[in-house]
């Protein structure tokens, strides 16, 4: 039980060391961003953001994993412009399910 | 702690429970991540309270699955913690992007706000703020069930281990690509999105067809946000063209 508990002092260091950066990420956008104003070009290029990085993540699996993905990738975009948001969520999760068993077959 | 210091304010309870039910398909989805993370910090080792201060203190999702990769004996501390900074540079970004949203907020919201920035509580956190107000209250409701929900899943996964069997079988690995997707629909910002959009889109490609991980998402936000900018001096170029044509026009007449 102790051993279940117990921590190494370096794996307390490596966590340390991953929590610092991670927050010093989260707090420098914020605070580089707050001393200089927000506006024209800087504006244009950041409100670009939001939408890039969600691309971003999520392109490799919907067109280059398999055509299930991709499939269920257009279905969840036709379900979240009409349904609730975890409707389509839902809808998107299952439509991958049986596609990938349909497609496998 | 959140909950009754901002209850003071009018309906923030309400706020707070709005939050919470908003981000509900965020949260779900994020309880079968946090098994898979569990499940790898068990096996490589860690143990019940490393895999707590894991989760609680690092709340970074993928870092912390990059990590749990390179994971070794001895441990490769310098690497690991080199290797996180790479995988979130992201974040500097993106708390830019939500700092208009939030810089009027009493000071210790917006610090206590940033260290929750992962990324599913920013991207519904902006999300709201596109459309409404985004009050402490809201972000707190977003992030705090989601928080407690990555690190009791975690723990989860670190107690019963493999034997949950394949979470792809449930679809788990599609969940937060079906969360984005939906995201994106509400993000969508007219005809402006339209090339920032497929550039990222096609850089992340490219870049992913070489090196994974980080850069893939780094180089495709980092393009978006360029041609944001390029987008922007082409359309006031236009538009300078444009009132000069009808200022010599009138001065013609």
């Amino acid at each position: 039980m102790s051993e279940m508990l117990s921590v190494d002092p370096y794996v307390f260091l490596a966590i340390i060391g991953m929590a610092f950066v991670t927050i010093l990420t989260r707090v420098s956008g914020f605070v580089l961003a707050r001393s200089f104003a927000i506006e024209g070009r800087t504006k244009a290029a950041l409100e670009a953001v939001p939408g890039s990085v969600l691309i971003a993540i999520i392109v490799p699996m919907v067109f280059a994993t398999g055509p299930a993905e991709t499939i269920a990738s257009l279905i969840t975009l036709i379900l979240a412009s009409r349904l609730p948001f975890i409707l389509a969520v839902f809808g998107g999760v299952g439509s991958v399910v049986v596609l990938r068993i349909l497609l496998a077959g | 702690m959140t909950g009754s210091k901002l209850s003071q304010h009018g309906s923030s309870g309400n706020q707070f429970y709005l939050g919470a039910v908003t981000s509900l398909p965020i949260t779900l989805s994020i309880f079968a991540v946090g098994m898979v993370v569990g499940v790898l910090a068990a096996e490589k080792g860690l143990t019940f309270t490393e895999t707590f201060l894991f989760s609680a203190l690092v709340f970074a999702g993928s870092a912390q699955f990059i990590a749990l990769e390179m994971w070794g004996t001895p441990l490769a501390v310098s690497v690991i913690v080199f290797t996180t900074l790479i995988v979130n540079l992201r974040h500097i970004l993106m708390s830019a992007a939500i700092t208009p949203a939030i810089y009027h907020w009493p000071k210790r919201y917006s610090f206590i706000a940033l260290f929750f920035l992962a990324d599913e509580i920013w991207a519904v956190a902006l999300t709201r703020a596109q459309r409404t107000d985004l009050r402490p209250s809201f972000y707190f409701g977003i992030a705090l069930p989601f928080y407690l929900t990555w690190i009791t899943s975690t723990l989860t996964g670190h107690a019963i281990g493999r034997s949950i069997g394949d979470p792809a079988q449930f679809g788990a690995d599609f969940a937060f690509t079906a969360v984005f997707l939906a995201l994106l629909v509400g993000l969508w910002n007219g005809r402006s999105s339209v090339l920032p959009w497929i550039t990222a889109a096609f850089t992340a490609l490219a870049v992913d067809t070489t090196w994974h991980g980080p850069w893939p998402i780094l180089v495709g936000a980092l393009s978006g946000a360029l041609i944001g900018a390029l987008q922007y001096d082409f359309l006031k170029a236009k538009y300078a063209a444009v009132s000069e044509d009808i200022a010599s026009d009138q001065e013609s007449s």
